[in-house]
């Protein structure tokens, strides 16, 4: 089906050749028999020049000459987080051509369709990037100077802050940020006075970051990509690996050739699915059921590995009563649709192929209750002892090139960098970093206890601007919107969006495309466009999915009058009266036109010495450059390189190091700590990138130790118990403190090792006695400080079965749930005694196109990508399409319990089962069947616009995070 | 001599349309014209499968033979390549083409088309190796550069094989003697005819 689906008679002019290109290095050899300099030929040609149209495309005379001298730029593609690496060539500052890498031990040379186009965002020639700072004026979108534009912005925002707070705007960032550009976000917000911002990782996996981290330690990928070639059983849960995560697959189906069994659990038979050896079409919602049917089976027949559990794993014994007696094959059945025999055959050969990994991605982290079925996840990999194993683990694919390093690092409404969370001792922490008073910070926000008061989400932003202000936890509504590096498309219920956009005083869009927020509202001013250069206009680390980190080296320089981010971030810090505390440590140099960009390499070097807590404290730039210089030194199969290898540039040798120095990679980096491959990993000493769960939630519950059994911790700790966390006292009681250094002990003193900014208690604790400074503790089947400590399966908020409803109803309504108050009950019921589901009998769920990322602005502008996908479309049963006289490729109104109706076409498929329809998400320039056009800056519309499913998507939140629930609605379909 | 040749792993294709947009890019081939594309066949049934189809360099290929200006040729590396100041934009290649590789890039009143395009496998045309007049007819040259086509080095999932055919039927073969199967599908003799043994194939040994 998706061949090309070309319309016709829409040929956009191809970029012509306006860069062209000198040879690389010729290597020319004359292969052809072909008589060139024939008569024939010659006579041909006149005729030719009057006939342009077979030519591919038009160099001038110019370029032809081609004198400038070719570079090579060392960058990584932008598009998701397998972190494929781009060599770009460069000739006279213009980005000409893009190779492969082959070297790259992450993605070997491979490119998806994103991928392989990415030289598209160096070209110039009828770009759809926006060029200028815009200004919306009576409704039309006018240049204004980025001067202008920094002052009139600049002293709205002061003002509002004046009248309303500093809580009244709401600050979005982007997880395309660099690692530096996130950590400056962060703190740029903060000085400003308020936790209310957010990024991309609220609504893709902010449940995963919680429920993992609350299980286990961190809440990130535990293994990597290329980790998967050592699994024997590959289980794919709510991830579309083939269109989201298409350079994945070398390694998962490298996998499957050497004997893997790959099982996919998705409610469409997906391309990934097309792949696996089992194939499970589960009811969208079902993950629970599905997830502790299996653990049922393994159960029952003693599967489960009892060492592993009852060594490192709290409160199993609880969850498995539960799963005894709620998850039977009938309810699991009743509750998810798939039946005994192929739950029981997906748990055997889990089971029986260990290591065995689970994979999932947004299908299972978009539900109201998200939170807990990646912890169930989680269970079923602790169950079989799977997790802290090469081969096996939660390999939780993220989405963004650098989601992973901004939530790491960046705009988190609950947690400073590093995710010390926002009490005072975490404050100190990092005022101490930036250099800057803690009372002086206090001073920029209203009061201590906003200081410390969760933020609002991304997912909610627009409740806070139209919510009663009685009900909302904070002084002022939320008055101004920043959009700064991210798409309002990809959050839900875009009817209610709307309104917010064009109730409040401002919006500001910082991008390096207009995005669908310039074109949503109806509004005539206030709102205000600034470009912002992509990441290959800049350089700066980014944070892949499985944790190593890369630098991109500059490719071409800003381009058009764009600015990268965190320039623009230093000159409305200097607007805000706060920008010698932005840059305490950080040196600022000149750009071009004048202005001053903080260095780079000198917000690596801060974060490094303040991100003890997830180990970025090693990666010191050098490192992280030497590595990207020598690729070819890594294992594709363990990431290692395992000889002597010496950077040129530096002299630094790389003997030991893994790719990327995937986070952990504790102490500074003098310690040369490798990085950590597979976290939890005890088969190996810490040293080498091993370790053990984390010590993060007391030593004790109820009586029983959270600590590892004796015998159980990572390979040559000379501790061999469990133990708690180090600070000083401990390292006092164990005698190690005369280890550190007079300069260490100085700084220790009173610390822990997550806030001693020496170094040293990580440097005693690991190098000298070969322990985990985070402790080694048993990681937690009970989390009893989640809603749910054990999960529990509920209905989506939307739900197409109101007997399931009653069996296994939502949460209760929260009241100051992230400063908003948030219906769950109420929603649910209201749904059922409205009848929603008659009106509305087609669950509705969304996902991914290959060609496009996210919001899809950027990607739908780039001709090579926007001809393979011209039109959005609903996917939906032969049966249900029959019933409503739907043909293929017809356009139909899908309309939804918001009352919104989206007009796209139909994808008459099976790949959907019946009662079930499925809508990418990356569109968006229609609004309710009218095409936008007009609204866009000139020249900068997307080439593709179309209905976004965002548009109809309903209500329903996680009730830890916060996530929107996208995967699991309600909608009508009929002919349009 | 080295004898070029594409052969698509449909147990690794993936659709992903790499090696479409690689193309693109490289040749900045015009909006409209594929010299590549990926097709699917049981679109979203099990046996699902997709391959990468260009112009397939055939053995004895049918565009030349059908060519009333006889503006093929074919290099010492078995690339067919065509020569569009000859073309005339007549379209037969396009008719006996049973990859459906031919392109034309207008179709103006009356019927008429532009001159034919083509995937070139990489390698140009008749005009000097990485000229730039090379470059605007057919786009760039990376055989003469010692490189590969550029679809085949990015694919996603190494599907796309590209290379002298004695070294990617064998990489191809070790595969589908791994796998124990997916020669059915999109073999070497699906793709080029023969009886898809090893011995028969080009350059190939029992």
């Amino acid at each position: 089906m998706m061949l090309t689906r070309k319309t016709e008679g829409r040929a956009e002019r191809a970029n012509p050749l306006a860069r062209a290109m000198s040879a690389l290095s010729a290597k020319t050899v004359d292969r052809r028999t072909f008589l060139k300099g024939s008569g024939l030929t010659a006579g041909a040609a006149a005729f030719a020049s009057q006939l342009p149209l077979g030519f591919v495309g038009e160099a001038t005379a110019a370029t032809a000459a081609g004198t400038g001298k070719m570079e090579r730029k060392r960058t990584v593609c932008t598009h998701c987080s397998v972190g494929c690496a781009v060599d770009a060539y460069v000739q006279d500052g213009v980005w000409v051509r893009q190779e492969p890498v082959f070297d790259s031990p992450l993605n070997l040379g491979a490119h998806c369709a994103k991928g392989a186009s990415v030289r598209e965002h160096g070209m110039t020639e009828h770009s759809h990037r926006l060029k200028t700072p815009m200004k919306l004026v009576d409704g039309k979108y006018r240049k204004i100077s980025w001067e202008q534009a920094i002052n009139e912005i600049g002293d709205k925002l002061l003002a509002l802050r004046k009248e309303s707070g500093p809580d009244s705007v709401f600050w979005i960032g982007s997880s395309k940020f660099s690692n530096e550009q996130a950590y400056m976000y962060r703190k740029f917000v903060s000085m400003f006075g308020t936790n209310n911002m957010d990024h991309q990782a609220r609504i893709c996996h902010s449940t995963t970051v919680a429920g993992v981290a609350n299980t286990w330690g961190y809440g990130a990928m535990t293994n990597s990509y290329n980790d998967l070639q050592n699994s024997k059983a590959i289980f794919f849960i709510g991830s579309n690996a083939a269109e989201a995560h298409p350079v994945s697959m070398l390694h998962a189906l490298h996998a499957k050739e050497t004997g893997a069994k790959m099982i996919v659990v998705d409610p469409r038979y997906t391309r990934t699915a097309s792949k696996a050896d089992q194939f499970i079409r589960m009811r969208s919602g079902g993950d629970i059921p599905m997830l502790f049917g299996m653990l049922y089976h393994i159960f029952k027949n003693g599967w489960e590995d009892q060492k592993y559990i009852n060594d490192r794993v709290f409160g199993m014994e609880k969850v498995r009563e539960d799963i005894m007696k709620k998850w039977t094959p009938d309810k699991v059945f009743e509750a998810c649709g798939v039946p005994e025999a192929e739950v029981y055959k997906a748990a055997e050969t889990m089971a029986k192929n260990r290591p065995s990994t689970v994979v999932w991605c947004m299908g299972q982290t978009q539900h109201s209750i998200g939170n807990a079925m990646v912890r169930a996840s989680c269970i079923l990999q602790l169950a079989l002892g799977n997790v802290g194993r090469s081969g096996g683990g939660t390999n939780i694919y993220r989405g963004h090139d650098n989601v992973q390093g901004a939530t790491d690092v960046g705009p988190n409404p609950d947690s400073l960098p590093g995710y010390y969370g926002l009490v005072a001792g975490s404050w100190k922490h990092w005022c101490r970093v930036w250099g800057v008073e803690y009372d002086w910070m206090k001073s920029r926000f209203v009061s201590q206890a906003m200081m410390e008061k969760p933020g609002m989400t991304l997912s909610r932003w627009i409740d806070g601007v139209t919510e009663k202000n009685e009900l909302i936890d904070q002084d002022s509504n939320l008055r101004a919107i920043v959009y700064w590096g991210h798409a309002p498309n990809s959050q839900t219920r875009g009817l209610d969006m709307k309104v917010a956009m064009e109730k409040v005083d401002l919006m500001l869009i910082v991008d390096p495309y207009p995005s669908a927020s310039a074109v949503m509202p109806d509004r005539k001013d206030g709102v205000y466009l600034l470009p912002a250069a992509t990441q290959f206009e800049t350089s700066g680390s980014c944070t892949a999915s499985n944790r190593s980190i890369q630098w991109r080296e500059k490719v071409v320089e800003p381009l058009f009058e764009s600015k990268p981010d965190h320039t623009i971030m230093y000159a409305f810090a200097k607007k805000f009266g706060f920008e010698k505390e932005f840059v305490k440590n950080i040196k600022l140099v000149k750009d071009k036109q004048g202005w001053d960009e903080p260095v780079i390499e000198d917000i690596t070097r801060e974060f490094n010495r303040g991100l003890w807590t997830i180990g970025m404290t090693g990666q010191s730039p050098e490192r992280l450059k030497a590595h990207m210089r020598n690729m070819d030194a890594f294992d594709a199969k363990t990431l290692r390189c395992t000889k002597s290898v010496v950077d040129k540039e530096t002299g630094y040798d790389m003997n030991g190091d893994f790719f990327g120095l995937p986070w952990p990679c504790y102490g500074n980096a003098q310690l040369k700590h490798p990085g950590s491959p597979n976290l939890y990993d005890n088969s190996k000493h810490v040293m080498d990138g091993g370790g053990n769960f984390r010590a993060n939630f007391g030593i004790a519950r109820e009586g029983v130790s959270l600590l590892a059994e004796d015998g159980s911790h990572s390979m040559g700790a000379d501790i061999t118990t469990g133990y708690p966390e180090f600070d000083h006292v401990l390292l006092k009681k164990l005698g190690w403190w005369s280890e550190l250094t007079e300069e260490e002990a100085k700084e220790a003193e009173g610390k822990n090792w997550k806030t001693d900014l020496s170094g040293g208690i990580q440097r005693v604790v690991m190098k000298n006695h070969g322990c985990h400074p985070f402790g080694n503790a048993k990681a937690r089947a009970v989390v009893w400080n989640f809603p749910d400590p054990i999960p529990q399966h509920r209905e989506p908020i939307y739900s197409n079965r109101p007997d399931l409803v009653a069996k296994y109803p939502t949460h209760e309504d929260k009241k100051a749930f992230w400063r908003l108050p948030t219906l769950y009950k109420t929603a649910q019921q209201k749904a059922i005694t409205d009848k929603v589901h008659e009106k509305y009998p087609i669950v509705l769920t969304s996902g991914r196109l290959v060609e496009y990322e996210g919001g899809g602005e950027e990607t739908r502008s780039n001709p090579w990508l926007a001809e393979l996908q011209q039109d959005n479309f609903v996917e939906i049963n032969p049966k249900d399409a029959e019933a409503r006289g739907i043909k293929y490729w017809d356009y139909v109104w899908v309309s939804s319990p918001t009352g919104a109706r989206i007009k796209v076409r139909a994808l008459v498929t099976q790949r959907v089962g019946e009662g079930v329809s499925w809508i990418p998400f990356h569109f968006a320039g229609w609004w309710q069947g009218k095409d936008l056009l007009e609204k866009y800056p000139d020249g900068a519309a997307p080439i593709v616009r179309g209905e976004s499913v965002n548009t109809a998507t309903t209500y329903g939140y996680d009730s830890v995070t916060m996530m929107q629930e996208t995967k699991t609605t309600l909608c009508q379909i009929e002919r349009a | 001599m080295a004898r070029m040749k594409f052969i698509c792993d449909a147990e690794r294709c993936i659709e992903c349309n790499g090696c479409v947009t690689a193309c693109k890019n490289e040749h900045e081939v015009p909006w409209g014209v594929n010299r590549r594309r990926v097709v699917t066949m049981n679109d979203g049934v099990p046996g699902e499968r997709s391959i990468s189809v260009a112009c397939m360099h055939c053995s004895d290929a049918p565009c030349m033979a059908v060519c009333p200006v006889d503006c093929f040729y074919k290099t010492d590396e078995g690339v067919v390549l065509h020569d569009k100041d000859l073309c005339i934009g007549c379209g037969y290649c396009f008719y006996a083409c049973p990859f459906g590789a031919p392109q034309f890039p207008q179709a103006g009143a009356f019927g008429l088309r532009g001159k034919m395009d083509k995937c070139t496998y990489c390698s140009g045309g008749p005009e000097e190796n990485n000229s730039a007049e090379e470059f605007r007819k057919y786009g760039r040259n990376r055989l003469a550069e010692g490189k590969l086509p550029a679809c085949a080095e990015m694919c996603s999932t190494k599907a796309l094989l590209a290379g002298d055919a004695e070294v990617i039927t064998k990489i191809y073969k070790t595969r589908v003697v791994t796998r124990g199967k997916g020669e059915e599908i999109w073999g070497w003799s699906m793709a080029y005819g023969g009886s898809g043994k090893l011995a028969d194939q080009p350059g190939g040994r029992a």
